[in-house]
């Protein structure tokens, strides 16, 4: 029997938590704006199968970057969570703070659970209220962090260009288009070594929905198609395409042994 | 330690029902899941009655009268009984109120969620199976005097026109043809609906074919109500077409309503059929 090595609970948490925010890093970015008419979603997602951005409940959306296996495990509990909670109660007693927690508790209780591989995600549960003030983006990271964002809130890939970008031209209460065209843009936006480009994503390899108070229904999310993207982004010159987004961690390297791996429990 | 998680049952890749969802974890919060003791539990609650439904070019109409009766005693009178199943299809259900209602709930959930789940609406066909498994559920209680007997209908995307499914007890489902009727009137309204049914009505013309209809039912059977004139209280219908479903206003059925009453204080039976042949004589 080999003598386990004693690591400190603090480099313990580091390293799960550095596990963690690369595999979160890998994938590209999600931006959650808010506009005058309630809560805008959008990312890079050229699949149009597997989506990042979903309906949960009347007002609620979920967003997610990251693990594809764990966020879509956390969207289907949160949808029987909501349904469940909406069935047995009434619809408006379905709220979004209530999904926050549960969310929180679970990935707090898988990252700081030895046994467990921490997930790879990052989460956005966006709720649409009647008036703008009500409407709340709630940031939930991969150890069961909760914020709560105002304005607008990026996550995954290179978030922090992407924010900074939004940070110098988000405008409060604008209309569908125009904050539409900022996300999009901010999306776009990347540095490189003090090199700023700005990349006309094409309309096909956007994923975009809205929570819309304005909706006549009581389900207030709605995608928005390609064609109906085409028409509010307008002409934006060239479009490119990004590099393929690869799934599988990077290559090897001296230090990092055995990252080629699938992804396992971070060393005890 | 207690894990203030999620429950593992939540986070489980698998069924897209809601139903089969609570059976497995919360059984107690299915209608149909109650064990009674024996004897009939028929004159406990409220009944509702008669629902009808017709076709026309590009769509469907769906109405239902307002009574809910307890034996002789009308229990209310301005029940509703026909709902949304989900955008682009209507439900409406005869029999035992209480139950009926929270099946109905029950339904549009599972409709709802299968569609948030999967991404992808269930297509007309698979919705109107998962009503007959909901009512199979029942049939315990039905055999106790407590049935409900729905009535399904929606637009068929894939095909381009209306449909109309009938069921029985046992989650016997059967698709109709043209128009059809269910509940205490039912009789009368088929009957009404087979001499006004013509397969060139518009979308006014197919609500107040349900109108007329409604009125003969009520006409005839205790148990639905007719027009209420004075308390303005009239049928409620639904219209689904390619564009999805709504209610109709109820300043729009009144109006249409009161040319339904007016007609019959000319001619109380209501409209002619020709005797013979299929010329238009309305």
């Amino acid at each position: 029997m080999s003598m386990p090595f004693y690591v400190s609970p603090e480099q313990l948490m580091k390293d799960r938590a550095d596990f963690a925010r690369k595999g979160i890093a890998r994938g590209r970015s999600l931006a959650a704006v808010q506009y005058a008419d309630g809560v805008l979603l959008v990312t890079e997602n050229p699949s149009q199968a597997l989506h990042k951005i979903s309906e949960i409940y009347d007002r609620i959306a979920f967003a997610a970057v990251g693990r594809y296996n764990e966020f879509e495990n956390l969207r289907i509990a949160g949808v029987r969570l909501a349904d469940m909670r909406g069935y047995s109660y009434d619809r408006r007693d379905v709220t979004g703070r209530g999904l926050a927690n549960a969310y929180a508790q679970t990935l707090g209780t898988i990252f700081s659970s030895g046994g467990e591989k921490p997930y790879e995600v990052e989460i956005f549960v966006a709720e649409v209220g009647s008036l703008p003030e009500e409407d709340q983006v709630y940031r939930l990271t991969y150890e069961g962090r909760v914020a709560d964002e105002h304005g607008y809130a990026v996550m995954g890939g290179d978030a922090e260009t992407v924010s900074s970008y939004l940070a110098e031209h988000y405008v409060e209460g604008a209309g569908l288009a125009d904050a539409l065209a900022v996300a999009v843009a901010a999306l776009g936006h990347s540095t490189d070594g003090g090199q700023t480009t700005d990349r006309v994503i094409p309309v096909g390899d956007l994923e975009v929905a809205v929570l819309d108070r304005t909706r006549t229904q009581p389900r207030k999310f709605a995608r928005i198609r390609p064609a109906r993207l085409e028409e509010l982004l307008g002409d934006r010159g060239p479009e490119e395409h990004a590099a393929p987004e690869t799934d599988a961690p990077p290559a090897p390297t001296a230090d990092e042994p055995g990252s080629g791996e699938p992804p396992v429990a971070p060393p005890l | 330690m207690t894990d203030a998680r999620i429950p593992a049952a939540f986070m489980q890749p698998g069924t897209s029902s809601f139903s089969d969802f609570l059976s497995e974890n919360a059984p107690d919060l299915l209608p149909a899941r109650k064990s009674l003791p024996a004897g009939s539990a028929a004159d406990l609650a409220p009944h509702g009655t008669t629902i009808v439904a017709a076709t026309f070019q590009g769509g469907l109409v769906m109405a239902g009268d307002r009574r809910a009766t307890m034996g002789n005693v009308i229990a209310q009178r301005d029940i509703d009984k026909v709902f949304p199943a989900d955008e682009f299809s209507v439900v409406g259900i005869a029999g035992t109120a209480g139950l009926a209602v929270e099946m109905v709930r029950l339904f549009q959930v599972e409709l709802e969620h299968y569609e948030k789940i999967e991404g992808s609406i269930l297509s007309l066909d698979g919705k109107a199976n998962r009503l007959s498994a909901l009512i199979r559920a029942n049939l315990g209680m039905a055999m106790q005097g407590l049935a409900v007997v729905p009535m399904f209908a929606g637009f068929d995307l894939d095909r381009g026109h209306g449909r109309i499914f009938g069921y029985d007890v046992t989650g016997g489902r059967h698709e109709e043809t043209h128009f059809f009727t269910v509940g205490s009137g039912s009789l009368f309204a088929r009957g009404a609906m087979k001499k006004l049914y013509r397969e060139d009505l518009t979308e006014r013309d197919c609500v107040t074919l349900a109108l007329q209809a409604l009125y003969d039912a009520a006409d005839d059977d205790s148990a639905t109500g007719g027009p209420d004139l004075t308390r303005r209280i009239f049928p409620v219908i639904h219209v689904v077409t390619a564009d999805g479903g709504r209610k109709l206003p109820e300043d729009e059925i009144a109006a249409l309503a009161d040319e339904v009453v007016a007609g019959r204080m000319q001619r109380p039976d209501g409209p002619n059929a020709p005797l013979l042949g299929t010329e238009d004589a309305r």
